[in-house]
């Protein structure tokens, strides 16, 4: 019968498919969920780090990256490939890619997650001092007591900040409910504007415009990919807009003391790396993000009605022109 | 390809070929064009993943999933047949709304499964490898809905509702109730799909709420595949020609994951996916063809 000529070709392309085993060298397998900015910045810190202690690819190691671009029955191929390759190493970049291979590899080959922000939530690990077992990697919660602070010292007065984000990012939702809390203690309300979609970014924000002083963006994916439809709302609006990640501020926003996802990527291969040179993944606790970097564009600033203090200014790491 | 990764594969596509069975329902047999699936995989996981967290049985919590993707699909069809909405957008309504209420059930967007009892952690006491012990729970599972699925199209009142599809004018001559058909189809259809949720959450380590995306293309993909692949009249080939689409669908994207040696990168994935998926719709004609001229030479 056709088909079963179909199967058996099929079969045979995948029997060729098998890339040849170098012996020696690192294999490491890295996988994110979806191609987006951020991630991507993620894995090239990662793998640019793991270089630097000489797993490069070609040169000690063999990396091989896998998206699933945005597909999680994908992801759950791919957990199943990076399960059957049995490397040295696995990176997974964001919440449903981890979860994933954490459901696929059994045994012992170590999985470094990243780009989670609650992993405990996600059941990765069970302890974040000691998460034991083969699982450990780098949590991308967001300081959100210096951001508050930081919206404060701009907007001197500020009441009523304007949270965009979409309610079905887990990461969102979770530190939305964090800021919210924190922002109450200090008397400032937080008004949310839900973006189910990168097509309902701009409606959103408009819909906040008149009650909110400030806006806030956090770690969400799919506000970020649609940064400039905010950006042109605060102009607009002269609502000063203030995000998580350093390269929404290159994009237009006036200020952040985030991380950017290149240095939490390099902080995570830094950890894969001690992990290729024996330290168990089980010993590793899960960490922050170590390097903070304050970030400002003051043209922006200035577009969208705001002026950036002297002090601010000084102290920043970089000034966007 | 290792072992794990094409059995992985293989439990992919069969885990799809019960979309592709809904969506065979829905498209094929009642001529209902449903986007609610998109809506109703996710309804799937959450319910089964919410009632397994709270302590509920995983074969119980498996079939809430298929009764909330019943409820699901009557939606649908009762906008469609009651409130005669145009069942394409009756359909899109409820996958919205879906959206939202999948957040509800969960009450956060991701609902992880990672370390409770589910169907798959109850049978790796046989001793296998836990690819193959998740392969023969998918197997078992399709194998059952086939047989199910069978039996009632070839019953009165599937008869009744391959009428409705085919000729909902002339069945209601004959007088069957096509509005009654139509939502009885539809819950048929969106139970299956959520038992795919149900069994993919407790798989794949949890329940995610964008894990509906593009799941109607897939499965609708599935369906045309098969039938192209294996062309049947008899109702036995047809539906499991659903379920061989959806198998070669996710081989395909197996082959793609490891097309890295022809110089192909992570971002071509879904590109080669395409191509392998129309290479294979059109080799049937491109064989027939041959085999024609081979005929006119002689």
């Amino acid at each position: 019968m056709t088909f079963f000529r179909y199967l058996i070709a099929l079969a045979a392309v995948s029997i060729l498919a098998a890339p040849p085993a170098l012996a020696a060298e690192k294999e490491i397998r890295v996988t994110a969920i979806v191609d987006h900015p951020a991630l991507d910045s993620c894995r090239k810190g990662a793998i640019e780090a793991l270089a630097e202690q000489g797993f490069a690819d070609g040169k000690g190691a063999r990396i091989e990256f896998q998206s699933a671009q945005g597909d999680v029955g994908t992801a759950g191929q791919i957990a199943r490939k990076f399960a059957g390759d049995k490397p040295d190493i696995i990176i997974a970049i964001a919440t449903p890619s981890a979860q994933a291979m954490v459901a696929a590899v059994r045994g012992n080959t170590p999985i470094v997650f990243s780009a989670v922000s609650d992993p405990l939530a996600a059941r990765l690990v069970a302890d974040l001092d000691h998460p034991g077992g083969n699982v450990t990697g780098v949590t991308d919660r967001l300081p959100l007591e210096r951001h508050l602070a930081l919206i404060q010292e701009i907007v001197p007065g500020v009441t009523r900040i304007g949270a965009l984000f979409n309610p079905g990012e887990a990461n969102s939702v979770a530190e939305i409910a964090r800021f919210t809390a924190l922002a109450k203690a200090k008397g400032i309300t937080i008004v949310e504007g839900a973006a189910p979609d990168t097509n309902s970014v701009q409606s959103s924000a408009r819909s906040l415009v008149g009650k909110v002083d400030a806006f806030f963006v956090p770690l969400d994916n799919t506000v970020v990919s649609a940064m400039e439809a905010v950006v042109k709302v605060g102009i607009d609006a002269k609502i000063p807009l203030f995000v998580a990640d350093t390269d929404s501020v290159r994009r237009g926003a006036v200020a952040t003391v985030g991380f950017d996802y290149h240095s939490l990527g390099r902080q995570t291969g830094i950890i894969a790396a001690n992990i290729l040179n024996g330290a168990k993944p089980g010993d590793i606790p899960v960490r922050e993000v170590e390097t903070l970097q304050l970030v400002v564009n003051p043209a922006s600033a200035a577009r969208m009605g705001v002026h950036l203090p002297e002090a601010v200014t000084a102290r920043a790491d970089e000034i966007v022109k | 390809m290792s072992e794990i990764a094409f059995i992985g594969a293989i439990e992919s596509g069969l885990l799809f070929g019960l979309v592709a069975l809904g969506v065979f329902i829905s498209f094929r047999i009642l001529e209902f064009p449903d986007l609610t699936v998109d809506g109703s995989l996710p309804l799937g996981a959450s319910v089964a993943a919410a009632a397994i967290v709270q302590g509920c049985d995983p074969y119980l919590a498996t079939a809430l999933a298929m009764v909330a993707g019943a409820g699901a699909g009557l939606v649908t069809a009762w906008l469609n047949v009651r409130l005669k909405i145009l069942n394409l957008l009756a359909s899109i309504l409820t996958m919205t709304a879906l959206y939202s209420i999948n957040l509800r059930i969960m009450g956060r967007p991701n609902q992880a499964l990672l370390g409770d009892r589910t169907i798959f952690s109850d049978c790796e006491s046989w001793g296998l490898p836990y690819y193959w012990t998740s392969l023969i729970v998918y197997l078992i599972a399709i194998l059952a809905v086939v047989a199910l699925l069978v039996w009632f199209l070839n019953s009165e009142t599937g008869l009744a509702m391959r009428a409705t599809g085919a000729n909902a004018r002339m069945a209601r001559a004959q007088g069957i109730n096509t509005g009654r058909m139509t939502l009885l189809g539809m819950a048929i259809s969106n139970a299956l799909v959520a038992l795919a949720g149900a069994l993919f959450a407790q798989s794949q380590g949890g329940a995610d709420v964008s894990m509906g995306l593009g799941v109607i293309v897939t499965g609708l993909a599935a369906v045309i595949l098969g039938e192209t692949v294996l062309p049947a009249r008899l109702l036995v080939l047809a539906v499991l020609a659903c379920v061989i689409g959806a198998i070669l669908y996710r081989l395909a994207v197996a082959v793609a994951l490891n097309a890295s040696f022809i110089g192909l990168q992570a971002q071509d994935l879904k590109l080669i996916t395409a191509v392998l998926v129309a290479a294979a719709m059109t080799l049937p004609s491109v064989k027939g063809r041959l085999s024609a001229r081979r005929g006119g030479a002689k």
